[in-house]
């Protein structure tokens, strides 16, 4: 029974990881650039949606669906500004300006928000009780397995589908052909961070429920954890990243309930290094030998 | 007349050791008269540390053209075991110079074979891979590190992982003579402080030496060429592995220095210090100095690692502004527009070299 709500619990985390690696994973798929933003972007959702809950006494859908609005500007405006300029620069320029994003708005936050954690409830309250109470599901967790599956089989749809996922998929195999074909290279871009960043909403209000807890720097650890995640399953591949994503989350749990609190992470890593050892791509990437 | 011609590459490095020859006897000159406020005197040996972190950052990222994101990991390792070797050897070595060289090179030679480890395996990764697994090998030294309990005495060293959280440095049973070195989560507290600023100039010459006759020799050149394109460079039979260790493991060793140095410079240290922030930091001073410019290096991490203090007025703000002027100088310098603008204003060197 203890096992069962462990896995449960990693399932859960996992989810998110998941949806914050789906974010990662389309944006590195298209501009090939790791946005370390990513975290900060997940942190602002939950702040918004926090202030909104709190201060504003919005429902929470409302709230999370303002958060994603406003996230979502946040990250076209993040991409006009900071990325676009460096279309043609080499990545690690753009690397490094992310990271100043990133910065930008851990600081910003501290300077609106203050840097004293905040008491986050989680948008859904209650628990599911099971097996005359032995087994309790919170609410939030199964919300939270839910949305992640609704977001992967929709983007899944989306991008094999719709005229816009294609385009997407086209700029992502060769943005000079794309661009012949007729389409509209930088709008698919914007658009690609626009869709990134409403996730980084939805991931940062389910974190910050799961957590309880919310800080300027509630995002970066879990940006860092999401990008391993899809790293681990394959970056590029949005079945790839659900699936690093569910994993790194289990086998946290796992580690953390089994072999020890403080090495939960490290054994995340470590696992995460001998599956890039033995497949180079991660589990779901494909391999793309290099021409001569 | 015969003129004396030296190569350019060869000006360029005497003109490098010879500028941080000057600032060293400058900013010893200018603290002995007592101008430097006390904030600054306190900078000077981190910023020797950081200059020497950025150039054996710069052989990894610029030189050979892998990027690392975990080289505060090695920082670590080289932080801890000598603090560790510097708080032993206390009553064996009296001599404080001396005993700060030992803690160094103990420093140098464990990070290097954490470089070892985290490379052979490693460098067969390309690209974005080999960062995140340079960042994963970070994390892992810094969680491992907040679990060590080391303490000292006549019996010898004594050590414990923390693993679940509930030992404490009691268990590791020391004499009553004994001291604690490291205390898990607390990290290294009572470390008797021996840097010194001299030590940090020596510290970044030794750096500069290593490097710039690396760079300048055969296997430098072995080592661009895989940079360059590692597919041609192994068709001329070129060693791809051994160079990319060579590298590599140079790189982990001086940073491992760089760390003992700057983990002797403070009574108090934590495992954390040394998190993804720090290698991140180092990182920027890299390219922001430009890729495979050392002296560039030598300036960015002088020039950012003051920048904050020199904020210090700003007070909250300070960090926002750092922020916004890394955007905007990384706009600056690699937009073509802005490059197309700023060449009209200030005319383009003869020869000028384009830094990636």
């Amino acid at each position: 029974m203890e096992f069962l709500s462990y896995l449960i619990s990693g399932i859960s985390l996992g989810s998110v990881y998941a949806i914050i690696a789906l974010g990662y994973t389309m944006v590195y798929g298209i501009a090939k650039m790791l946005n370390f933003a990513h975290g900060d972007v997940i942190m602002v959702g939950g702040y918004i949606s926090f202030c909104a809950m709190n201060y504003l006494g919005l429902p929470s859908i409302v709230a999370v669906l303002l958060a994603m609005a406003v996230c979502t500007v946040l990250g076209v405006v993040i991409e006009g500004l900071a990325y676009k300029p460096l279309r043609s620069a080499p990545s690690l320029a753009v690397l490094i300006t992310a990271i100043g994003v990133s910065y930008f708005l851990q600081n910003a936050a501290q300077l609106i928000w203050s840097a004293a954690p905040k008491v986050y409830s989680p948008v859904v309250a209650g628990s599911l009780s099971l097996l005359n109470g032995q087994l309790t599901i919170p609410y939030v967790s199964l919300l939270t397995v839910v949305v992640c599956l609704v977001i992967m089989a929709g983007l899944t749809l989306f991008t094999s589908q719709s005229k816009l996922g294609k385009a997407m998929r086209a700029c992502s195999e060769d943005k000079n052909a794309a661009q012949l074909m007729g389409i509209n290279v930088n709008a698919t871009i914007s658009t690609t961070f626009a869709i990134g960043s409403a996730l980084a909403a939805i991931a940062g209000v389910l974190l910050c429920s799961f957590n309880g807890t919310l800080m300027p720097t509630t995002g970066s650890m879990p940006g860092i954890k999401a990008f391993t995640a899809a790293v681990f399953g394959g970056i590029g591949s949005i079945p790839g990243a659900f699936l690093g994503g569910l994993l790194l989350g289990i086998i946290e749990s796992m580690a953390k309930a089994y072999i020890s609190t403080n090495l939960a992470n490290t054994i995340g890593f470590a696992v995460l290094i001998v599956v890039l050892l033995v497949r180079p791509a991660g589990l779901l990437g494909k391999y793309v030998p290099e021409k001569v | 007349m015969k003129k004396l011609t030296i190569k350019r590459t060869t000006r360029t490095d005497f003109i490098t050791y010879l500028g941080v020859i000057v600032a060293f006897l400058i900013m010893m000159f200018l603290r002995d008269q007592g101008v430097l406020n006390r904030s600054l005197t306190g900078q000077l040996v981190p910023i020797c540390c950081y200059i020497s972190m950025a150039i054996s950052l710069n052989l990894t990222v610029g030189i050979l053209g892998e990027l690392s994101l975990g080289h505060a990991g090695f920082m670590s390792v080289g932080a801890f075991s000598g603090i560790i070797t510097a708080m032993s050897l206390q009553s064996t070595i009296p001599y404080t110079p001396l005993r700060l060289a030992v803690a160094m090179v103990v420093g140098a030679i464990f990070a290097a074979i954490a470089g070892i480890i985290v490379g052979v395996p490693v460098l067969r990764l390309r690209g974005d891979y080999l960062a995140i697994v340079t960042l994963a090998f970070g994390e892992i030294i810094k969680d491992l590190i907040n679990c060590l309990l080391v303490g000292y005495d006549s019996n010898g060293l004594h050590m414990a992982l923390n693993l679940t959280g509930s030992k404490s440095i009691t268990d590791l049973n020391l004499q009553p003579d004994g001291i604690a070195i490291i205390k898990g989560a607390q990290g290294a507290t009572g470390t008797t402080t021996i840097a010194s600023f001299t030590a940090g100039f020596v510290l970044v010459m030794i750096t500069l030496v290593i490097v710039l006759n690396l760079v300048r020799s055969r296997t430098g050149r072995a080592v661009m060429a895989i940079r360059d394109n590692r597919i041609a460079a192994e068709s001329v039979g070129i060693n791809v592995t051994k160079y990319k260790l060579i590298a590599f493991v140079t790189s982990a060793a001086l940073a491992g220095a760089a760390g003992a140095l700057y983990g002797l410079n403070f009574s108090s240290l934590q495992a954390t210090k040394f998190n993804f922030n720090t290698s991140i930091l180092v990182l920027v001073f890299v390219v922001l100095g430009g890729l495979g410019n050392i002296w560039g290096s030598v300036i960015a991490a002088t020039v950012l690692t003051i920048l904050p203090e020199a904020l210090r007025g700003f007070d909250d703000y300070r960090m926002l502004i750092y922020a916004i002027v890394l955007i905007l100088v990384m706009l600056a310098t690699n937009n073509s527009q802005a490059k197309a603008l700023l060449g009209r204003i200030i005319p383009k060197r003869k020869g000028a070299e384009t830094n990636g």
